[in-house]
């Protein structure tokens, strides 16, 4: 490649921005391993001149913090399986199965996406209280149980097969329960592993149902104890960064290790959604 | 035939879900609003009483409701377009030809948009620390004097903004870059051949291809944009001087501070309808331009 003038443009444009969008994180990590009040100084240190494991200790050992990650890997985990199961049955149906008023239903669920989540948040609240769920694992994923996202994502998926497959399948005599499990669930693998990540990281990450219904602050996830660790804690800067790095990193590795699945459902949503 | 009604026990499970946990409360929101559902009613709804337009009325004519509304759509006008052209910006770097290591760049781009919005609210609010952040650092090279981002009612909001830019880009980002590779070679070959530049090539073909694109990421990050919450929650807690207090801010103190449930369906359903006018409003425009 020639050193032409855009080419250098370009790539100094690039490195630039890269190093401006990475900082947050990469400071994040590196004053997460400062002793503490190390951070603060003039001019603020990029690297730990001393670095210690001391923040981690003390998230660990005085404020509970594996107590909050167990409790969103659980939360996260519990909704993932459960609404890849309705999800997948209710796309694949959409697609593939001819039922009565399917057409006016799933234009239905369509139209409703337009209304966000937080109109229901008051209600709900009053309904999981109703059900005796306020704090408790349930109350936090009965909302992310199905997803209008989810059902359209498997659907437009579902559509390419083959409807011959199904038909040969029906006249040797499979039931539809056995077509779906055995022939249809492998053939919709990578469109599962898409909604997987997306499910669990958009749980992961949820904080405003969270705070809302986890009254009991042992049952709380990470980032609603990291909202209410850093009220206490304005000063504390390095516990913070911990706080932070332990919460982020988490979602962050499953996405690099994901990212194709993780591009393929953003495309197939925001495109054609 | 027994297939034909099968379908409805596939999707049962997911409708069933949906109508109890979604459609029934946003109905229930409608019907909470004009009620004065509080702490009592939630104990036994004995308690309810229908009190008509009474919530609605009320928030009207709430100061702090207003300067809700105005600061999230201070929000909303600042955030939105800041966030398009940084992913244009971005799309346009990371797709040019001339590019080196251009996956590694898409992925460190895209990096903060998986991230939890709390933790990185955290150090955000860190980066902006008066004293020892490093953007009062940065900035004070170049003889800018230190910004109390956080504690200066005009800079709350600003911050929070680059904030979510920051964190929002990527998504967008990618979402240009997918319809920027399917413009057709062919389009740029003719504009070249008739002696465009390089800035008439991205005015004249770039830009018009990516038209319905760009409508459509911008609807969806305004509609993101207007559920401003974790930010100020985390940040600033609603403050300087009720600088950051963002309408679903507003709502939740409504709702779960005070507990006056009904006035916070109240402020839901304003919210809604809001949303939904901007978004029918671009929708106009951008169609009348597109006939132009």
């Amino acid at each position: 490649m020639k050193r032409t003038l855009p080419t250098i443009v370009v790539n100094t444009l690039l490195v630039v921005g890269g190093a401006l969008v990475a900082f947050p994180l990469v400071w994040m990590v590196c004053v997460s391993f400062m002793p503490r009040g190390a951070a603060s100084a003039i001019p603020p240190p990029f690297f730990p001149v001393h670095p210690t494991l001391d923040n981690y200790r003390e998230l660990f050992a005085n404020h509970a913090a594996g107590r909050y990650m167990l409790n969103s890997a659980i939360v996260a985990t519990l909704a993932t399986a459960i609404s890849l199961v309705t999800n997948t049955m209710a796309g694949y149906a959409f697609a593939k199965l001819r039922f009565a008023g399917r057409d006016r239903l799933f234009k239905t669920l369509l139209g409703a996406l337009v209304i966000p989540g937080q109109v229901t948040m008051i209600p709900l609240f009053a309904l999981v209280k109703e059900m005796g769920l306020v704090s408790t694992y349930g109350g936090v994923i009965v909302p992310s149980l199905a997803s209008i996202f989810g059902i359209f994502l498997v659907r437009q998926y579902a559509l390419s097969l083959p409807d011959e497959l199904l038909e040969a399948a029906r006249i040797d005599g499979a039931s539809e329960g056995r077509i779906f499990f055995a022939i249809v669930m492998p053939l919709l693998r990578p469109i599962l592993v898409t909604l997987a990540i997306l499910t669990f990281l958009a749980t992961w990450n949820d904080f405003m149902w969270p705070l809302i219904v986890l009254t009991d602050q042992k049952l709380h996830t990470l980032p609603v104890a990291l909202a209410g660790l850093s009220r206490e804690h304005v000063q504390d800067n390095e516990l913070m960064m911990a706080g932070a790095v332990i919460t982020v990193v988490p979602v962050l590795a499953l996405f690099l290790a994901m990212q194709r699945y993780y591009i393929a459902g953003i495309l197939a949503g925001g495109v054609k959604g | 035939m027994k297939v034909r009604n099968v379908g409805w026990w596939f999707v049962a499970p997911a409708v069933i879900v949906l109508g109890v946990f979604f459609f029934l409360p946003v109905l229930a929101a409608l019907a909470m609003s004009v009620t004065d559902f509080d702490l009592y009613a939630l104990s036994d709804s004995a308690n309810l009483r229908f009190v008509g337009l009474q919530n609605y009325g009320r928030l009207l004519s709430e100061p702090l409701f207003w300067k809700a509304l105005g600061n999230t759509l201070y929000f909303v006008v600042l955030g939105v377009p800041l966030s398009i052209s940084a992913s244009l910006g971005a799309a346009l770097l990371v797709n040019s030809k001339v590019a080196r290591l251009r996956n590694f760049f898409r992925t460190v781009f895209f990096a903060p948009v998986v991230t939890t919005l709390v933790a990185v609210a955290v150090v955000w609010r860190y980066i902006f620390h008066t004293r020892y952040g490093f953007l009062n650092y940065g900035l004070s090279e170049f003889g800018i004097g230190p910004i109390d981002w956080m504690g200066d009612p005009h800079w709350a909001m600003p911050a929070i903004v680059i904030l979510a830019v920051w964190k929002n880009f990527g998504y967008n980002m990618i979402i240009l870059l997918a319809a920027l590779q399917s413009i057709p070679e062919d389009l740029y070959e003719a504009a070249r051949i008739d002696g465009a530049s390089g800035w008439q090539l991205f005015r004249h073909v770039t830009l018009p291809s990516l038209a319905p694109v760009l409508m459509l990421v911008s609807i969806l990050t305004m509609t993101g944009y207007f559920q401003l919450f974790a930010e100020p929650y985390v940040m600033t807690e609603g403050g300087p001087l009720q600088s950051t207090l963002s309408v679903l801010y507003f709502m939740y103190e409504e709702g779960f501070k005070w507990w006056s449930l009904g006035r916070a369906s109240a402020v839901a359903f304003l919210l809604f309808v809001l949303m939904f006018a901007v978004t029918v409003l671009q929708l106009r425009i951008g169609r009348r331009e597109a006939n132009v």
